[in-house]
């Protein structure tokens, strides 16, 4: 089976205060760390369990800029057999069809099976463009997988649906799936093990390569603009207790008593 | 643009069932559309099932149109048939925009359908309106986990635009006494169904823990870092005499069984009082907190998005306040 999984490089905002640049665009990423989008983590752990299991190859995609090609990189420490960053100054502004289209027009270009994504980046949480990905191929999609199975030429693929439950469908392939968190534990990567694919020549395929019309990507087709970033209004917020921890912990069990928790 | 500008628009609406009834986001959907239409404008429901004929009533009471795809195909949600049933549909009647919910039906139905019904897609909108003139949408969202709140423009194609809604954002329409729009039976085409096919339902496993009945829980995320800190939760649960519940991540890493998930993939809780110990406060997390409880976050970071919806916050380490909490709890319970 021949895989392909898109991944995508984001900034890691946890436990950061994060600040807005003054254009109001984008936040300071100065000092974040960035990583693999904590889902298409998961998309490439199960690319690589298909592939172990069934054979074929796995190749993995982002659409980005040269600091991106680190989770390339990574996908490849993690076992992928190919790596291609998509990139094209003509790619700059695109809003998400466009980056769909970018990765459409990659995957035509080989043979493949079956394409994972990550049901959600944490960094735009928009979940949207793996069914773009689907629609623009002409393949059968199904979103928020929590299990997949080959055999018989079929994917088997459990997803979440609403309530609580989940659905075990079953699709034709070439098919793309999006991936949801827990589906497996993606492998660790080691410190050597990146090392083992820092010398790996990363080939680039732009908008020529790609066969693409450069009015359909970039700002100039772009129907989606950002035209603000501003910090969530915090009105209504919780009322913050302050001291030390016993302190704390004291005018909580106070509130706790009020509130009938005790 | 001619049929599409934003000034008196038409306006489609994707509604989901619940059950045997309907999704309250069928409601929330029409209050959005409703403000978004204006007095000149109309406002239509999709609705797709097997023998929905009462429900698709229950909709005429509010919306101006129902079109009802009544077929097996849709007895269960399908958000790959959905999207191509619905096509043909949206190139017929023209909606300036299309509204759907941010559900996980939602997610699996609605990029898909966008592409197909040739619109650009706003998911997950917080607020929606019109703008520049009725030339444009725009919607906020969120992005960064909900850290940072994101304006956004949409400048819809020839078809319109869609976007889908979050649950709980947008104020319900209530449905009137009386039965007063149309209802139309749409037709199904053959290239439905095709592709994938359902197998079956899976529902969740049985627990010996019911954490939707418990007055008390103490939800740990992931803060808690390591599966052997939960012992530190645990006891403050105990000495609480409430339940230990927990975030996504925790349950993905194998820590906790998906019985003890708060969520929009998890269980939806309905306790007294709410401790949130190590959680972001993401929606998916906090959408599944229901009832009002009295929300208690403590947390190291002071912009956690859960100090937004918590009544009291801590912010601290939560090593430190956890086990402070539980002796003086102890020693107030004497
Ligand atoms: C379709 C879909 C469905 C989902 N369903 C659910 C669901 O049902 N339930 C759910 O929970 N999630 C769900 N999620 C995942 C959700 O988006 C978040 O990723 C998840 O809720 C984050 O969990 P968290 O808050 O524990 O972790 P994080 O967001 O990583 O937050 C950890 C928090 O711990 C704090 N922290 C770290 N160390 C300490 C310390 N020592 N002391 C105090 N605080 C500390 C950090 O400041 C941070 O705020 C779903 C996602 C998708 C896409
Ligand atoms: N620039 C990109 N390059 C490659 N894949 C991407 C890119 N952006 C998003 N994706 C994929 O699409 C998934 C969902 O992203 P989104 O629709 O942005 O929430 C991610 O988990 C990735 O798998």
């Amino acid at each position: 089976m021949d895989i392909v999984v898109c991944i995508k490089r984001v900034p890691d905002v946890a436990e950061a205060d994060v600040e807005i640049e003054r254009s109001g665009l984008r936040i300071d990423d100065s000092d974040l760390s960035w990583g693999m989008n904590e889902w298409d983590t998961f998309a490439v752990e199960e690319a690589l369990r298909l592939e172990a299991e069934h054979g074929g190859t796995v190749t993995a995609l982002t659409v980005g800029g040269e600091d991106d090609e680190e989770v390339l990189r990574r996908a490849l420490a993690m076992g992928a057999d190919t790596a291609i960053r998509l990139a094209d100054d003509a790619f700059e502004g695109s809003d998400p069809l466009a980056v769909a289209t970018v990765l459409a027009a990659a995957i035509r270009k080989r043979p493949y099976d079956l394409v994972l994504t990550g049901a959600v980046s944490g960094d735009t949480g928009s979940a949207q463009l793996g069914g773009m990905l689907a629609a623009l191929l002409g393949a059968g999609q199904v979103a928020l997988a929590t299990r997949t199975a080959f055999a018989n030429g079929k994917l088997e693929v459990q997803h979440e649906v609403e309530g609580g439950l989940e659905r075990v469908v079953e699709l034709d392939l070439p098919a793309v799936v999006t991936v949801q968190t827990g589906i497996n534990e993606p492998r660790y990567v080691s410190i050597r093990g990146i090392r083992k694919v820092a010398s790996v020549e990363i080939p680039v395929e732009g908008a020529g390569d790609l066969g693409l019309d450069v009015a359909a990507v970039g700002a100039a087709g772009a129907r989606e603009a950002l035209s603000e970033l501003f910090l969530p209004p915090t009105g209504e917020g919780a009322e913050i207790l302050e001291g030390g921890p016993d302190e704390v912990a004291e005018k909580l069990v106070e509130r706790l008593r009020e509130r009938g928790g005790i | 643009m001619s049929t599409n500008t934003n000034q008196n628009p038409k306006i489609l609406c994707v509604v989901e069932r619940a059950g045997a009834g309907l999704d309250d986001t069928a409601w929330e959907l029409l209050g959005a559309a409703r403000a978004l239409a204006g007095e000149g404008g109309s406002v239509g429901a999709a609705l797709l099932g097997e023998g929905v004929g009462e429900l698709a009533n229950e909709l005429a009471r509010g919306y101006d149109d129902v079109w009802v795809f009544d077929d097996a195909r849709f007895a269960s949600w399908d958000g790959e048939a959905y999207a191509r049933a619905l096509a043909p549909l949206a190139q017929r009647e023209q909606p300036a925009l299309i509204l759907a919910a941010h559900t996980n039906l939602g997610i699996d139905f609605a990029p898909g359908f966008s592409v197909r019904a040739g619109v650009p897609l706003l998911p997950d909108c917080l607020s929606l309106e019109s703008a520049g003139d009725g030339s444009a949408w725009e919607a906020v969202r969120t992005v960064y986990g909900g850290k940072v709140h994101a304006r956004m423009t949409c400048t819809p194609s020839e078809q319109g635009a869609m976007a889908t809604l979050r649950a709980g954002a947008f104020a319900a329409a209530e449905p009137g006494a009386e039965v007063t729009g149309r209802v139309h039976a749409e037709d199904v085409g053959d290239d439905v169904g095709q592709g994938r096919r359902p197998v079956r339902t899976v529902e969740p496993e049985a627990s010996e823990v019911d954490i939707t009945q418990a007055a008390v829980l103490v939800a740990v995320g992931r803060g808690i870092e390591d599966e052997e800190n939960l012992e530190i939760v645990q006891s403050l649960a105990e000495a609480l005499g409430g339940e230990v519940a927990c975030s996504r991540p925790v349950v993905d890493k194998g820590w906790l069984p998906k019985s003890r998930q708060v969520g929009t993939s998890g269980l939806t809780v309905k306790p007294k009082v709410y401790l949130a110990v190590g959680i972001s406060g993401s929606f998916q997390h906090v959408g599944g907190i229901k009832g009002s409880p009295f929300l208690v976050a403590i947390n190291k970071d002071a912009r956690a998005p859960i100090f937004g919806v918590a009544d009291v916050g801590v912010v601290g380490d939560l090593f430190d306040v956890v086990p402070a909490l539980e002796a003086k709890i102890r020693e107030a319970k004497g």
